[in-house]
């Protein structure tokens, strides 16, 4: 019983198993390459690969934890704490919809319900054609000319359920 | 012939942008030679697209100005200033403007907040320059003399915080400037990052000095691509000229500055969670002590101000402590850029000094409701802050005049809400926004906001109310001294408020039409 099992090698990098395309995979290993000597380089990082993917893909999870040498819970943990990264493919167009005070005391309340419903999602959920993504946030600083949306990064004033239609349709003719 | 169309991200949700086009557009035309300036807003924000025209060294004022009325303002001969029915006269004559004190927010709206020229030619780094010539300690006591206290909210002394910092020994210190504006009826640091950049890059340069740090961050939030885009154009161009760097004007002293994105969580506003946020992890509270200023980032002294904290500290080094305490009453001096937001006529930005009270602010300023409907209730001091009846309206704009009436100034936002609010539901909308935002650390926090929401819809439907309204007080003195921070330990503020000032609203109108039948 001494010999004689060949001796296996545990490899000490291991790739995690992934579906992300080659595009995806190295545009999350060049985020990683390029900011991981940052102090603090995950925020960085999760920011760089929502910017070019438009969200942060389950798979680049493990990715980004082996490259910053993180646990996959860790990274996990952060993508999930912060409303602004999406693990979800959004939309053609992410629609930020404010739900703050200020907005309220401008029929928000009565707008989030026509916005809704003209869309037929809920907040996180993407239009039947995929063309818009709703989501909430709290408070856009624009609170002087509310109600307030921000579409992909182009805040808007002053919103009325006709100017949420004409910008929806405008949104939907862009690609 | 030099035109000014804000670049300001309010202005741009009203079609500044288009705006801009259209005058390009219509001078080239016209064979009319324009100089066309981007400007930050000059806080009328009403008046957005607030466009300017230069006429003999006097800005003349045009707003709202969409895209169509620019033909019609060439037609009007806008150029030399003649009259036109979007016309205001001059700028700085527009009541609105003249009746404030502008210390901190001078130069915005006014310069090219792309131009360190213009910033220079305006004032700017005039307290850096004093700065420099005086040793740390002089600094730190020049900002403690001043009074200033930290304009995030919790108005702590500035300079003691300063002091602190320079006291603890250290290889590395940082400077952080805490940029996460997610109070609901504030935007005065927005506006000031975009409308006067270099402004805060100074201020912050400023702290370097005053207690060797040598790096600096400002944590910014997602939401203000503007102003990302205003400060790190600002950083760039202080670093050319030498502003920051290993050798600040060839003093020796080094300081560098980096912009950090947020990512939406309300909580990183609060300082030591936001110190975890830098620190690439989830946005969790940290237990205090120890305090930043001995243990902040990366374990390091760190001094964690606020925007208009640091943006309020060149003046004070160029001005002169006394000039800027002699503003203000009692323990609040200077000034506070105060928010006029929600359902208000001439929402914008106020910046006056400490005493003025909320009524004059709503009615003289803000010219009473936009809906023409009465102000019912005033919500001050973000989503954390009371709800302020009627009642209340003559308190003075005081750091401790309204922790007297249960409320707090916080970073100065004010939302004005018309009769046709519903208080219960603010005061359920506050504990349903505790619940989405707490950092989830303490239990207080996580669990009594869930529950909080329960008990005020079992409250509102009537179901044994006076139990429910006991249960719900009960609840809220719990988050009050249990929690570990300012979320869950002012989340009870709008609550009982609304609960104390509004009571018809928590009861059923049947039960109400019933009992008064």
């Amino acid at each position: 019983m001494s010999n004689q099992a060949p001796r296996r090698v545990i490899p000490i990098k291991v790739e995690p198993p992934s579906s992300l395309s080659a595009a995806e995979r190295s545009t999350v290993l060049e985020a990683c390459a390029r900011l991981k000597k940052l102090p603090g380089a995950l925020l960085p990082i999760l920011h760089a690969v929502q910017e070019a993917l438009r969200f942060v893909p389950k798979d680049a999870v493990p990715l980004i934890a082996q490259e910053l040498n993180l646990s996959v819970a860790e990274v996990h943990g952060v993508v999930t704490f912060y409303h602004y990264f999406l693990s979800e493919r959004p939309g053609r167009h992410v629609v930020h919809f404010c739900r703050a005070e200020a907005c309220q005391a401008l029929g928000s309340v009565a707008l989030e319900a026509h916005a809704k419903a003209s869309l037929g999602v809920d907040f996180h959920g993407t239009t039947r054609d995929g063309a818009i993504t709703l989501e909430p946030v709290y408070c856009l600083g624009n609170c002087a000319l509310g109600p307030s949306l921000m579409i992909d990064e182009q805040l808007h004033g002053r919103i009325t359920p006709e100017r949420f239609d004409a910008l929806m349709t405008q949104s939907r003719e862009r690609t | 012939m030099k035109i000014y169309v804000p670049r300001d991200a309010a202005a741009l949700g009203v079609g500044a942008d288009q705006t801009a086009e259209g005058i390009v557009a219509e001078a080239r035309r016209r064979g009319i030679a324009i100089e066309l300036i981007r400007n930050g807003s000059r806080g009328l924000l009403w008046l957005e697209p607030l466009v300017e025209v230069d006429v003999g060294g006097t800005r003349m004022a045009y707003g709202p100005v969409q895209a169509q009325d620019v033909a019609g303002l060439f037609d009007a001969d806008f150029a030399s200033g003649k009259p036109h029915a979007l016309s205001h006269g001059a700028t700085a004559k527009i009541p609105y403007l003249k009746k404030q004190e502008r210390l901190t927010f001078a130069r915005v709206g006014i310069t090219d907040p792309r131009s360190l020229e213009d910033y220079k030619e305006h004032g700017g780094y005039r307290g850096l320059a004093a700065a420099l010539t005086q040793k740390p300690a002089d600094i730190v006591a020049s900002v403690t003399a001043s009074g200033l206290r930290g304009r995030g909210g919790a108005a702590f002394p500035a300079g003691i915080k300063w002091k602190t910092v320079l006291s603890t020994p250290g290889a590395q210190k940082y400077i952080v400037c805490n940029a996460d504006e997610g109070d609901s009826g504030t935007f005065s640091d927005r506006m000031l990052m975009e409308g006067d950049p270099f402004v805060l890059i100074e201020g912050m340069t400023i702290a370097g000095l005053a207690t060797g740090a040598t790096q600096g961050y400002i944590y910014l939030r997602w939401e203000y691509p503007q102003a990302k885009a205003a400060l790190e154009a600002a950083i760039a161009a202080a670093a050319t000229a030498g502003f920051l760097g290993q050798n600040i004007q060839g003093s020796g002293k080094a300081f560098e500055l980096e912009v950090r994105m947020g990512a939406g969580a309300y909580i990183c506003g609060e300082e030591t969670s936001l110190l975890e946020s830098l620190e690439g992890k989830r946005g969790q509270v940290r237990f205090k002590p120890p305090l930043p200023a001995i243990e902040g980032l990366w374990g390091k002294p760190t001094v964690i101000n606020n925007v208009i904290t640091f943006a309020s500290v060149p003046i004070i080094m160029d001005r002169g402590a006394e000039y800027y305490q002699h503003f203000g009453m009692g323990r609040s001096r200077g000034t506070l850029p105060m928010q006029l937001a929600g359902n208000i006529k001439q929402g914008g930005l106020v910046e006056i000094a400490f005493g003025m009270t909320l009524r004059e602010l709503l009615y003289d300023f803000g010219g009473g409701s936009f809906s023409g409907r009465p102000i019912r209730a005033v919500q001050v001091g973000g989503p954390l802050g009371a709800y302020h009846p009627e009642s209340q309206f003559d308190t003075p704009l005081d750091y401790e005049a309204f922790a007297a009436i249960k409320g707090m100034l916080g970073h100065g936002g004010i939302v004005a809400f018309d009769d046709s609010v519903d208080m219960a539901a603010q005061a359920r909308y506050a504990m349903e926004f505790c619940a989405i935002e707490s950092c989830g650390k303490c239990t207080p926090c996580r669990i009594g906001s869930t529950r909080g929401v329960e008990v005020i819809d079992r409250l509102i439907a009537g179901e044994n109310s006076a139990q429910q309204e006991a249960i719900l007080r009960d609840l809220c003195e719990t988050l009050t001294y249990g929690s570990l921070c300012a979320l869950g330990g002012l989340t009870p503020y709008p609550v009982i408020s609304a609960l104390n000032h509004f009571p018809q609203d928590f009861v059923k109108p049947s039960r109400a039409s019933s009992a008064a039948g």
